[in-house]
């Protein structure tokens, strides 16, 4: 256990002092903000007749822009974009230690394999959890700002709705940053894996739930996969009946359904890793 | 002295058909300067690697200090530089070091005296990408030596140093050896082995040709004999040392004999109505010992083929 304690501060030290690690929490909190309550923001101001909300009315924005709504409007990105960059952060954690030969360095430093790559993917969880409190505490600062212009009653959402917000967030981006971790431990680099994820992603997994609605077989299939497991549990979180839901916000799998195949993953993703790290030469 | 604080036991790494490692049964005594000789692919940093556990063994085993290679008690009392330095090119050098020692669970302090003992503090703040090879490679040194491990392995600390850069690493790693630390030093840079080291092993292609000392291995300083009529005086020589000891070396015989007797065989020859031309002691270097064993396991791997 002390070993895995070891570890974990090392590679949050490296984790904390990593330009890329910031430059993808600044990106996802850069892209929220701009999706999330920015454009919102301006298609509000310009009125019912916008081009840019795309048929909503004006009136109904709002609501979504205030304090209340936080929990909900937080999650909305997760699935998608936010997953996509915390697929790559895992990606690049753990592929480029094999180019850099650090891998070889950690391993050789007392921990054992299984303590070295715990205290990696430990801190990888961390720091995730770390860029969904900071979504989270941006989103309460942009949505407290409209309220205030707007001259609108600030109404916080209750704290077990955060709660559950924040639980939610912090499962959909380590879903998607183990996944990305366990692409760099396969692929041995970080290139091949940020790819190879990236298509997953965006484009497989949206492919094969539209054979899906052709073919049971590929339909049953899509429900254990890791965007549908991760949009669904966004989507039993969030308001889905208006229709305009972010992309990557599902309602395959009910809420239950989605968290056992989301908890399913992040128990055997550092499974994986481990064990795969554990038997590798490492060169 | 004699404690062994490495030992391997039939070692072998098979990738494939191919055996990187052949059945290696090596040993590191506490306190000696050790060296592991052995032209590109022979098999020494496959051997380090499995030593260091990022490898496993085919066969054999190997323990250091006593205990199973590899394991977590063992890694935490060995520093190692293998195959060059693996640090976080976005980190400085202190940095880097910082992240090494919260894995080893030293202090800073540990950190700022492995800095200082390769001369590094002023570069320190520096990123890893911006040093010059032989920044990387001292850092890579500092981090073997932080926290005063039982052994240090370094593989190739040289490998690419400018004559000043190696000329440091050389100093070094006499000065470890003068504080009583054990060193497994890899290299292909035989003078430098020649004076550093107590002890050494040659691998190649895999196989460990022979463990001994320096000089040992070097062998005693033997007698270059010029001499006329030629076959007269490969006759006499032979007569005078014996058989076994007498080679002949393009116009010259080469007789394995202290120098002591250099004027007792000039005489010989005289005598016998020789004309010595030249008589000089001759000491082999490791360079030639070396190249001489691993040539001739080149020609028997070649016939066996």
């Amino acid at each position: 256990m002390r070993a895995l304690v070891r570890s974990t501060r090392a590679e949050l030290l490296r984790i904390k002092t990593w330009p890329a690690a910031w430059i993808l929490a600044g990106a996802w909190l850069g892209l929220n903000a701009a999706f999330a309550y920015l454009f919102n923001y301006i298609s509000y101001r310009n009125g019912d007749s916008s081009f840019s909300n795309d048929g909503t009315a004006a009136a109904t924005l709002l609501p979504r822009l205030l304090p209340e709504a936080v929990p909900q409007v937080l999650l909305q990105g997760m699935p998608l974009f936010g997953g996509a960059l915390m697929m790559v952060l895992g990606a690049v954690l753990a592929g480029s230690g094999f180019g850099t030969g650090t891998w070889k360095t950690a391993l050789t430093q007392g921990p054992s394999r299984v303590a070295t790559v715990g205290g990696s993917l430990a801190a990888l969880a961390l720091w995730v959890v770390g860029i969904v409190a900071a979504t989270l505490l941006s989103d309460f600062a942009f949505a407290t700002a409209v309220a205030v212009v707007e001259d609108q009653a600030v109404v916080w959402p209750a704290l077990r709705s955060v709660a559950e917000g924040l639980g939610t967030g912090v499962l959909v981006f380590a879903l998607w940053a183990l996944t990305g971790y366990v692409l760099g431990v396969v692929a041995r680099g970080p290139a091949i894996s940020v790819g190879l994820g990236l298509v997953w992603l965006l484009v497989v997994e949206n492919l094969l739930r539209g054979v899906g609605s052709m073919l049971s077989a590929v339909d049953s299939l899509t429900h254990v996969l890791p965007g549908t497991a991760a949009g669904s549990l966004v989507g039993a979180m969030v308001d889905t009946t208006t229709g305009d839901s972010a992309p990557g916000v599902l309602t395959a799998l009910s809420g239950t359904e989605a968290t056992v195949t989301v908890t399913a993953y992040l128990v055997v993703l550092p499974l994986v890793a481990i064990a795969i790290m554990r038997h590798r030469d490492v060169s | 002295m004699n404690e062994l604080v490495l030992k391997t036991e039939r070692l072998t790494k098979r990738f494939g058909d191919r055996r990187a490692v052949d059945e290696v049964s090596m040993s590191v005594r506490r306190g000696e300067v050790y060296g592991f000789l052995g032209p590109n692919g022979a098999g020494k940093t496959t051997t380090l690697r499995m030593v260091l556990g990022l490898v496993r063994p085919t066969a054999g085993s190997a323990s250091v200090l006593g205990l199973p290679a590899g394991t977590a008690a063992v890694t935490e009392r060995v520093g190692a530089l293998i195959e060059g330095p693996g640090f976080h090119p976005h980190l400085s050098g202190v940095a880097n070091l910082r992240v090494l020692a919260r894995y080893r669970a030293l202090a800073d302090s540990a950190v700022h005296a492995a800095l200082e003992r390769v001369s590094l503090t002023d570069r320190a703040d520096q990123k890893f990408r911006s040093y010059s090879l032989g920044m990387k490679q001292r850092l890579g040194v500092a981090a073997a030596l932080m926290g005063d491990p039982d052994l240090v392995i370094l593989d190739e600390p040289t490998n690419g140093l400018d004559p000043a850069g190696m000329g440091y690493m050389r100093r070094l790693v006499v000065d470890l050896a003068q504080a009583g630390q054990t060193v497994l030093l890899s290299s292909h840079l035989l003078t430098e082995v020649q004076e550093i080291c107590d002890r050494v092993g040659v691998i190649a292609h895999g196989r460990l040709l022979r463990e001994s000392t320096v000089a040992e291995l070097r062998g005693g300083t033997k007698l270059r004999v010029r001499a006329t009529p030629s076959d007269r005086a490969l006759a006499v020589s032979t007569a005078a040392v014996g058989d076994d000891a007498v080679a002949v070396e393009g116009r010259h015989l080469l007789l394995d004999v202290p120098p002591g007797r250099a004027a007792d065989v000039t005489r010989t020859l005289v005598l016998h109505d020789g004309e010595v031309h030249e008589v000089t002691a001759v000491e082999r270097t490791l360079e030639d010992v070396f190249f001489e064993m691993t040539t001739r396991r080149d020609t028997e791997m070649e016939a066996s083929k």
